[in-house]
């Protein structure tokens, strides 16, 4: 009885300040949007190459620590960011040469576990460079709320879900509305054809895993901005793979659903059940919901159906 | 007149298997020629080899004289070589729009930056391809299919609908390998009436791999035999049906006791 009383009273406390309701609402999507562009990462190179990226997190971090290593050695903000994107265009070019075209046809097992390799690499590479220690990262956006209507809403938060959904924009009108996104999709799709009609495998690969690169900046930036560069950064990586079987492998609007639901989910678990289960509510929320989606739609939300011929 | 393709003393072997064996073929511009021989022959990796695909262990390979031996499959379908597969390589996911469109890929000169900034340019290059790939639906008859998705089309049609994609890149010569397999007799007579108006509309150089002896003694300028990937026979139709190295490789040896 006082369990069905526990489960049931926090309607009773949403119903009654509507205004809380919102902001914990508002933290959810602010936070769902986050999970979403490092999912946005994978996406984009599974649809492209059908690798799985393992290391797209750390690529995050990678991102992360180079720009704010740049801004400590004294590098104006802006020019740090342009060096950034430089590196992560690099990373791309370098991946593509040392990592996929000797492994072009192989399974995509052995391609998932250079994926992994690359995860080890890229954390001790970024720790030589750039040291262990937590780092602060100010790109100039006060993490101070304001009031609206009522409701408090937190400034870096705003700019983040802003930032998101101008790059989902972009990206959307990259895929569907411009001849390389054609090309990309016709990769993703069948790569001895697409090789037919003269689309080079390798220009492709260099321009995906430079985009991720540019999702993973825009990630970093706003994680670090809000918690510190540090190496529990590539950690988000392990939220955005319930995002992933959530939203479906290969769909962009599918990562940004996903992340959201999860975020909201997971908030509004948190705060209005938690105390029922002794709270970390936001620790396995993501985990329980992507097991049950895998049990009853493992194609996720958007993700194309898997029928096999036999 | 000279051949607008080249093959010159060329081999290629997987492991212990030796799939084309010095095998040398002149292709003059215009001209429909048949590859045919038994399962094992080679014919698919001479296809592969000129596409880019495989390169040859030796011999060289011309287009219009330059080499093309070393060159990348997409360097290739530049310069204006088509193919189909034998087991259909088509974008199953798109539609077949989408499919026609990325033919016209390597005529497309708006890169990444420049689809961003000059929206309408690359606008205004995208109407001129959608002219090209019109015509081509036109040709082939597939108007009703445009927004269907490949991979759910019937096969005859996706066959088609491979040929149209290969079409679009405007191609100096067509690689078609088993173009009528697996179709009924209506597609076939389809299918060869499409291979044969392409020729005589654009003077497409044609090579096609085919098992169906009926269609290739009908359409075929020349044919050559290979077996064990070596040419064992060359000519006309009439020729190549009366050389008793070809009856041999095709019905085996009779052995008088």
């Amino acid at each position: 009885m006082d369990v069905l009383y526990g489960l049931v009273t926090p309607f009773r406390d949403i119903a009654g300040s509507p205004a809380f309701f919102v902001e914990v609402l508002i933290g959810g999507v602010a936070a769902g949007l986050m999970y979403s562009l490092v999912a946005l990462g994978f996406v984009l190179i599974f649809k492209a190459s059908g690798v799985f990226n393992f290391a797209q997190g750390v690529m995050v971090l990678f991102a992360a620590l180079t720009l704010v290593g740049l801004m400590e050695r004294g590098v104006p903000v802006v020019l740090a960011l342009g060096l950034t994107v430089l590196v992560m265009i690099l990373l791309a070019f370098a991946i593509e040469r040392v990592v996929l075209r000797p492994l072009v046809n192989q399974e995509h097992i052995i391609l998932f576990m250079a994926t992994i390799g690359l995860t080890f690499f890229l954390e001790g590479f970024g720790e030589m460079l750039w040291g262990s220690n937590v780092k602060r990262l100010d790109v100039g956006i006060p993490d101070e709320s304001f009031m609206v209507a009522g409701v408090l809403v937190n400034r870096l938060e705003l700019t983040a879900a802003l930032t998101a959904a101008i790059l989902v924009a972009v990206l959307a009108v990259f895929f569907h509305g411009t001849r390389i996104g054609r090309a990309l999709r016709a990769v993703a799709d069948d790569h001895e054809a697409a090789l037919s009609i003269g689309i080079p495998l390798k220009t492709i690969w260099v321009i995906v895993w430079s985009v991720a690169g540019g999702v993973a900046i825009v990630a970093g930036i706003m994680w670090g901005a809000k918690s510190g560069v540090q190496f529990s950064l590539s950690l988000i990586a392990l939220k955005s793979l319930p995002v992933l079987i959530l939203g479906g492998f290969t769909s962009v609007p599918g990562a940004i659903a996903g992340g959201l639901i999860i975020g909201v989910g997971e908030k509004i678990g948190e705060v209005y059940w938690g105390p029922l289960v002794g709270g970390a509510i936001e620790n396995w929320f993501a985990y329980g919901l992507a097991l049950v989606f895998l049990l009853f739609r493992p194609q996720g939300l958007f993700g194309e159906k898997i029928i096999e011929r036999v | 007149m000279s051949a607008q393709l080249e093959i010159r003393d060329v081999s290629k072997a997987f492991g212990g298997v030796q799939a084309v064996a010095r095998l040398s073929l002149e292709v003059p511009p215009g001209e429909i020629l048949s590859v045919i021989g038994p399962n094992g022959a080679g014919k698919t990796t001479l296809l592969n080899m000129i596409n880019g695909f495989y390169h040859p262990d030796r011999g060289r390979i011309a287009l219009e004289g330059a080499d093309i031996t070393r060159h990348r499959p997409s360097q290739i379908a530049e310069l204006g070589v088509a193919r189909t597969f034998q087991n259909i390589a088509l974008f199953k996911g798109m539609t077949v729009l989408d499919n026609l469109m990325l033919g016209r890929h390597v005529h497309m000169k708006s890169g990444v930056l420049a689809s961003f900034a000059y929206w309408g340019l690359a606008q205004k290059e995208e109407v001129a391809h959608r002219r090209r790939v019109e015509d081509i639906i036109d040709f082939l008859k597939i108007q009703d299919l445009r927004r269907r998705p490949t991979g759910s089309l019937p096969y005859g049609l996706q066959k088609r609908v491979e040929l149209g994609r290969a079409l679009a890149l405007d191609p100096k010569i067509l690689l078609l390998d088993e173009p009528m397999g697996g179709m009924n007799q209506e597609e076939k007579e389809d299918m060869a009436r499409f291979i044969l108006d392409v020729n005589e509309e654009w003077g497409t150089t044609t090579i096609l791999i085919e098992h169906d002896m009926g269609v290739v003694m009908d359409i075929s300028d020349r044919v050559t035999v290979l077996d064990m990937g070596q040419k064992i026979s060359s000519g006309s139709p009439d020729e190549v049906r009366s050389d008793p190295r070809v009856i041999k490789a095709y019905l085996g040896e009779s052995r008088r006791a």
